[in-house]
């Protein structure tokens, strides 16, 4: 085929979880050119977190993401705590300590699935899913529910772990752990899957660090860039943390580091629940907050993940600013993406286990020149968003709208 | 009378049908235990089919009024004409002829052709892509296939399929010489039955469903019947040439020809379960580097060996 072909992979569609548009140019089956299009999710959680009390903005924090709920909550708690200059039980921590590593069990193995399904190898899919599911109930009997465990409030947690649970989870992180050595050696050794994730998505080790990348994106580039490990929060001065690098820098190191850092947070859990220190659980926190700002960072599944809150001293935060670790590795997706074929775009994409609606933002663009803001009504809104379509081959202008959703 | 009763029912169109439901059943409830799932219930590719006959059927505005409803049917037919030459209940098919083989793996062809047809007159982009990959896959698993059927025939001095099946269940311990010509087969069938690790034309993930992106209701009901009946045909095929087994008696014969199609699934389904999908390219370089060669020593096996064997 001389001609190229725009393909556009999005917003629905069956590869992606969540609305985003990625418009791929093709050369035969080669992508020549990729445009990365979010924002079709956005949902203005920052702002109305000023709306609400620092408490009830928890409630929000955790909903950002559906995966990394606790380390979101557990970031934006932690902001607040610096900012009243509440130090919280080292039970407490050491209790956010096991729930995060438990969420980056989960987290991973949904992700191996992911994978195997983007390349056709669903039982991958089924089998890492069937033991996320025990790290699930885990998790649920912990905070009473499967992915927002509710278990964060500002001061510390609200749940404590009683003994028989711990050797509930004592006994799903030896099943977990040895179900995952089959992983392991699955992704080293399996050749189709070699075959298919090795060479692509290549993001070097000065690319990493130029688009900013973090998380596994970035330490499969052998970026020793691990949160935990360079700036330690909640319990992890204690419990011993290695950082998990590769020297692949393609979708196939990010599949080793991920299959590793399983096994190094099964580790992690079984310190917490050895050395889990006695005490309180929760420090009071005073309501209204003192002025000043915080900037948390903490390690989610996917990467860094960065809180800012300003107060302004009431019980309400003045600016919450959430960084999600995926926001940081969209910018490196055009250069991975690009030189690559049309078949490897969804695994690619999958790689850096994208967060859309974590990452989408509403951007208020004045006119550059008069400085003048202006209003578009809904019709120009709609003709404007069809001639977009049309300049990328899809013309959905044919699609009827009755009149009666056009009246504002 | 008894012509229209083979073609319509047994061993024509109804059995077929029923076996290939029932087919797709099997190929789904062991996939899903070789995943640890329970798996559909045995009516579910029935209902399933039911189901997408009631659907409202669309054809889309650019596509063609004419050939895109017409190309499910041919493909159907195409596959439907195929299964009266292949040997069911005894070594011999309802209607052997001499050079059979060759039709029936030209007819086996057209399925593929249609499913390119069907992509290509959808107009939709992932429905282009995938039927470009139908064909630059076609290309490359066709000539192992042809090469793997024929060195049997070549051997056995017969291009009837009832002929060579014949032959072979009059030498049983001549099927050994084959064993790489069957495993050449085994792959190359995966392609030409699009399954994982070759489905790449209608890559789920990648391009929607390609080829069939824009068929739905009674349309996409009958390809998707085309394909178990293919499913069905080629498992047949393949065991009336590898597994050459039959006896004189037609009703412990039929019981036979299911367990050897029921085998060869088996091992089809397990391919199925333990691969991800390559990609085109490698799809190609596999199939000319590993699968053509091998489908050559075996041929090359086969002429020497002829010279050779008291035949």
């Amino acid at each position: 085929m001389a001609k190229n072909v725009v393909i556009p992979i999005g917003p629905q569609h069956p590869s992606l979880k969540e609305p985003a548009c990625f418009t791929i140019t093709l050369e035969g089956e080669k992508v020549v050119n990729a445009v990365v299009g979010t924002g079709y999710n956005h949902r203005g959680l920052e702002k109305a977190c000023e709306a609400r009390s620092y408490l009830q903005d928890i409630y929000i924090i955790e909903r950002v993401c559906g995966i990394c709920s606790h380390i979101h909550s557990t970031t934006f708690c932690q902001s607040v705590e610096e900012l009243a200059g509440v130090e919280i039980p080292r039970r407490a921590a050491y209790i956010r300590t096991l729930m995060a590593e438990l969420e980056r069990l989960h987290s991973h193995l949904l992700w191996l699935g992911i994978a195997g399904h983007e390349v056709g190898f669903d039982t991958l899919l089924m089998y890492s899913w069937r033991d996320r599911e025990l790290v699930l109930d885990i998790l649920a009997m912990l905070g009473g529910n499967r992915v927002n465990y509710g278990i964060n409030t500002l001061g510390g947690v609200r749940r404590d772990v009683t003994p028989e649970q711990i050797e509930k989870i004592r006994k799903v992180v030896d099943i977990v752990e040895e179900r995952n050595k089959y992983y392991v050696q699955l992704a080293l050794s399996e050749t189709t899957l070699a075959a298919r994730l090795g060479g692509i998505g290549k993001l070097s080790h000065d690319d990493a660090i130029k688009f900013g990348a973090v998380g596994p994106v970035s330490r499969a580039a052998e970026v020793a860039d691990d949160i935990r490990v360079t700036d330690p929060y909640s319990a992890y001065d204690e419990v011993p943390v290695t950082a998990i690098t590769d020297n692949h820098a393609d979708v196939f190191g990010r599949t080793v580091v991920r299959v590793l850092e399983i096994m190094e947070s099964v580790k992690m859990i079984r310190f917490c629940l050895d050395n889990l220190p006695d005490g309180d659980i929760a420090v009071k926190v005073p309501r209204k907050i003192p002025e000043g700002e915080a900037f948390v960072r903490t390690e989610a599944p996917r990467g860094e993940d960065a809180h800012y809150v300003r107060s302004n001293g009431t019980d309400k935060p003045d600016r919450v600013r959430v960084r999600a670790a995926s926001e940081a590795n969209w910018h490196g997706m055009k250069h991975m993406l690009e030189g690559d074929y049309l078949a490897d775009v969804p695994i690619i994409i999958a790689a850096i286990d994208p967060c859309y609606s974590c990452t989408d933002r509403a951007i208020v663009l004045d006119n550059h020149d008069t400085g003048k803001q202006s209003v578009i009504d809904w019709r120009t809104l709609r003709e404007y968003s069809i001639n977009w379509y049309k300049a990328r081959g899809i013309d959905t202008g044919k699609i009827k709208i009755a009149d009666s959703h056009l009246i504002f | 009378m008894v012509a229209l009763f083979n073609i319509l029912i047994f061993p024509g169109f109804l059995f077929l049908g029923i076996y290939a439901l029932l087919f797709e059943y099997l190929d789904r409830i062991i996939y899903a235990r070789l995943q640890n799932r329970m798996g559909p219930p045995w009516f579910q590719p029935l209902a399933d089919f039911l189901k997408l006959i009631g659907k409202e059927a669309v054809i889309p505005a650019a596509a063609d009024k004419h050939v895109f409803p017409a190309l499910p049917v041919v493909a159907l037919a195409a596959v439907t004409t195929a299964f009266l030459y292949v040997p069911i209940w005894s070594g011999s098919s309802l209607l052997p002829f001499s050079g059979d083989l060759i039709v029936v793996l030209y007819l086996l062809t057209i399925p593929t052709l249609t499913f390119f047809l069907a992509g290509w007159y959808s107009t939709s982009v992932y429905a282009t892509v995938g039927s470009m990959r139908a064909l630059t896959q076609l290309f490359s698993y066709e000539v192992p296939l042809f090469m793997a059927l024929l060195s049997p025939a070549l051997l056995a001095d017969t291009w009837s399929i009832s002929g060579i099946s014949q032959f072979y269940g009059a030498h049983p311990l001549y099927i050994l010489i084959n064993i790489p010509a069957f495993v050449v087969a085994i792959v190359a069938c995966q392609g030409k039955l699009e399954r994982v690790p070759f489905d790449l034309p209608e890559a789920e993930t990648e391009i929607v469903s390609g080829t069939f992106v824009e068929y739905s209701g009674r349309f996409y009901a009958v390809f998707k019947m085309a394909i178990n009946c293919e499913l069905v045909v080629v498992a047949a095929i393949v065991s009336a040439f590898f597994l050459p087994f039959y006896t004189a008696n037609p009703f412990i014969g039929f019981l036979l020809f299911i367990v050897k199609t029921v085998i060869i699934l088996f091992i089809l389904a397990v391919f199925r379960s333990v691969m991800a999908r390559i990609r085109i390219e490698q799809m190609v370089k596999f199939c000319w580097k590993y699968l053509t060669p091998l489908a050559i020593l075996q041929i090359i096996i086969n002429i020497l060996l002829k010279g050779v064997l008291p035949l």
